[in-house]
């Protein structure tokens, strides 16, 4: 079966050594985790964490129900292709030469991104959005030289009434 | 109630009685010294064992053998990551264990002070859950929790990593029944959907075969098993773990199925219409080849880990739920079942293809086992130790109870057998003998203990089952590696004989068959403590029937193959 990219929302107890119980499902069938948010929610005594991670999905469906029967995991889902809100931010740090300023601004401005920094020769571009648009973004700025360039990783809210 | 005045060590005793907890089993050091002086002060039995990896399998012998809970105390650093192994055998064969172990003070935590050892970091791959207590009020909780963890759901191991500050200090917080476990849930009945289709299912079936696992014994089902069997009419295969969760005896009883199981139970497996495991995982030593196993039968699955649904395959039903009580919602909507011509079929098959092996030659261990079980008329709690005399055993000896047998078998480890017959015949209040087979191989990696059933004047028949050989992985080398041994010759071992005698414990020796059944009668006979049985066995015999790793089932050999073998693709 193709590998594909799943979306994943824990709830967890807030205790030392959730993550790396967490990690370890992960690990011990050798998956990478492509990006981990660790969030406190309105409750202090639970966290939120969005995972994103690819493989085999039947052995991800696997790994959900592995991680939910973690006994500091209250609930672990998988919101790929789930009607959710999915964001991520970026930072992206540009070299830019005075004359090379509008065109990046006025790519920015068409990807509704800030410039959070700027100095002689560089700026930084912050963008919010979904996956696709930062890459999109980041693509379009690498005719530029990127010096550095970070993203949080996804952090995913179901659309609607109900709870992720 | 206030329990000012009271140490963390003194709590986790004080706990550990609420816990119904009268045995523990333990090895001291510096920083558990709280614990093992506060323990002096209670009603509770310390079992101090030679090694900590024994501490580990007496309480999950004792654990296996009770259905309670087993204890092992321990200290930090070396004392801690000696019980991996015994908490790594505990959790693959879901048995509940709670380990304390001892840990360096807290402010010394990550300093590499002396024998500190991140135990909890380190077993995290290994414990169903684990603690790290930093503040001795939190002691309460984290005992009562670990217990209910360790006991309930799908059992495990729970370790506890103590700080010797915290057992030192005081706490202040009261006993508690409270628990903090929002993520913990515990399956009870299967939704009521699943278990009308698998209903339907059954109704269809001319050919049904029951699949009774280690969930089944412990969830207490075999009488759910035994209705169910003989309300259907349908015959039952038993994994290793849960021979004795359906009578070997009875009639409907096909014995283990899968690489060295019946050719009788792995033919019902290849024929039936439909098969329903009961607290089974499918582990790869029953299914062998999985894409043709069972391939046009229904498979049906109770499990009371929600996680083991379409782990190794995908059931048409999955019941997600204890086995003793999922039972209970089946059995009244199911009927007898028109499978005359499918039980018969299987009797012959019974009939055909009984168990045997070679009369000629030296002692056999088969012929021992066999013996054995005679003379006491499967009246015996059995331990096995891993490798050729485990599947003889699990042929041969007619286990016919729950928590009768008691073997490695997820884990598979080797020095598992005989410490957990000495946590076994603590927990044995059947009146039986406690009888622990082992190879020479396993038994010298916790021959220790032989201090610990001495001392406790255990009623242990030891029997050490010595073909100077690592038996198992001479066969594989012998059918599959061009009969090249590599490393198994067990050239230097002992005379147990005389070994056991250094303990003070009597040994008697067992070198022909003729000599068997008096010998072992003579050791049955023995009522004043452990005795050993050094049964010198014939070097190159091995385990049939067989199916090599990773093979369908149809690839069972039943004898001594002609020609070499083709190495196995499954693994181990």
């Amino acid at each position: 079966m193709k590998d594909t990219a799943h979306s994943i929302s824990l709830l967890v107890a807030n205790r030392p050594g959730v993550l790396v119980r967490i990690a370890l499902v992960f690990s011990r069938r050798g998956y990478n985790i492509d990006s981990l948010v660790v969030s406190p929610t309105l409750d202090p005594n639970f966290s939120r964490m969005n995972i994103i991670a690819h493989g085999n999905p039947d052995i991800l469906m696997q790994i959900i129900k592995q991680l939910e029967k973690l006994v500091d995991v209250v609930q672990a889902k998988d919101h790929t292709n789930t009607d959710a809100v999915e964001k991520e931010l970026a930072l992206i740090k540009v070299r830019c030469e005075p004359g090379q300023r509008t065109e990046i601004l006025q790519l920015c401005d068409h990807f509704h991104a800030n410039t959070v920094d700027m100095t002689e020769h560089s700026v930084i571009v912050q963008i919010t959005g979904n996956s696709m648009k930062v890459d999109s973004l980041k693509s379009l700025l690498q005719k530029f030289e990127i010096v550095e360039y970070i993203r949080t990783g996804k952090v995913i809210m179901l659309r609607g009434e109900d709870k992720t | 109630m206030a329990n000012k005045t009271l140490s963390g060590a003194e709590v986790i005793i004080e706990c550990l009685k609420r816990e119904g907890v009268d045995t523990i089993f333990g090895y001291p050091g510096g920083s558990a010294i709280p614990m093992f002086d506060a323990i002096l002060d209670s009603s509770i039995k310390v079992v101090l064992t030679r090694h900590e990896q024994g501490a580990t399998h007496m309480a999950d012998g004792y654990a296996r053998q009770t259905g309670r809970v087993g204890v092992a105390l321990v200290t930090s650093g070396p004392g801690a990551t000696n019980t991996f192994t015994g908490i790594y055998t505990a959790l693959m064969d879901s048995s509940p264990i709670v380990v304390l172990a001892a840990q360096t003070t807290t402010p010394n935590l990550g300093k590499d002070a002396f024998q500190e050892c991140d135990t909890s970091g380190m077993t995290f791959a290994a414990v169903k859950h684990s603690y790290l207590v930093k503040d001795a009020n939190d002691l309460p909780r984290v005992m009562k929790e670990a217990f209910h963890i360790a006991r309930t759901g799908r059992p495990g191991p729970v370790l506890i990593d103590l700080p010797k500050d915290v057992t030192a200090g005081p706490c202040t917080a009261p006993f508690t029944d409270q628990m903090d476990l929002p993520g913990y849930k515990i399956p009870t009945y299967a939704p009521t959907e699943a278990v009308e289709k698998a209903a339907e299912y059954l109704k269809k079936s001319k050919k049904p075969l029951l699949l009774v696992g280690h969930g089944a014994m412990i969830s207490g089902a075999s009488r759910q098993v035994k209705e169910l069997a003989e309300k259907l009419g349908a015959p039952v295969a038993c994994t290793m773990l849960g021979l004795g969760a359906f009578p070997t005896d009875h009639d409907l009883s096909l014995g283990m199925l899968g690489m060295h199981g019946t050719v009788y139970a792995n033919k019902a497996v290849l024929d039936c219409d439909l098969i329903l495991s009961i607290g089974s995982r499918w582990d790869d030593r029953i299914t062998g080849k999985l894409d043709v196993f069972c391939k046009d039968a229904i498979k049906m699955h109770i499990d009371i880990d929600p996680a083991e649904e379409g782990k190794v395959l995908q059931p048409d039903v999955f019941m997600c739920g204890d086995a003793k009580l999922v039972l209970e919602q089946l059995l009244p909507l199911v009927s007898k079942l028109d499978t005359a011509e499918w039980i018969k079929t299987c009797q012959t098959w019974k009939k055909r293809f009984p168990l045997t092996y070679p009369k000629q030659g030296g002692l056999r261990m088969q012929h021992v086992i066999a013996t054995v079980s005679e003379l006491t008329k499967g009246e015996a709690i059995v331990t096995t130790d891993v490798g050729q005399h485990q599947m003889w055993v699990a042929q041969f000896f007619h286990i016919n109870h729950p928590r009768q047998l008691h073997s490695s078998g997820g884990a598979g480890t080797m020095g598992f057998g005989f410490p957990a017959a000495i946590g076994a015949s603590f927990g044995n209040t059947t009146g039986w003998p406690v009888v622990s087979f082992s190879g020479d191989g396993g038994f010298q990696m916790t021959e220790a203990e032989l201090a610990t059933a001495a001392i406790h004047k255990l009623p242990i028949k030891i029997f050490v089952m010595d073909n100077k050989y690592l038996g198992m992985v001479r066969q594989w080398q012998d059918l599959f590696y061009d009969h090249r041994y590599s490393s198994v010759d067990m050239q230097g071992n002992p005379d147990f004989v005389k070994l056991a005698e250094a303990y003070g414990i009597p040994g008697l020796r067992i070198k022909r068959a003729a000599d068997a059944e008096r010998v072992i009668q003579k050791a049955l006979e023995y009522k004043d403590g452990p005795i050993l049985i050094h049964c010198e066995c014939e070097k190159e015999d091995n385990v049939f029937p067989m199916i090599p790793a990773g093979a369908p089932l149809t690839a069972m050999i039943t004898e001594p193959p002609k020609a070499q073998l083709e190495k196995p693709t499954g693994s181990t």
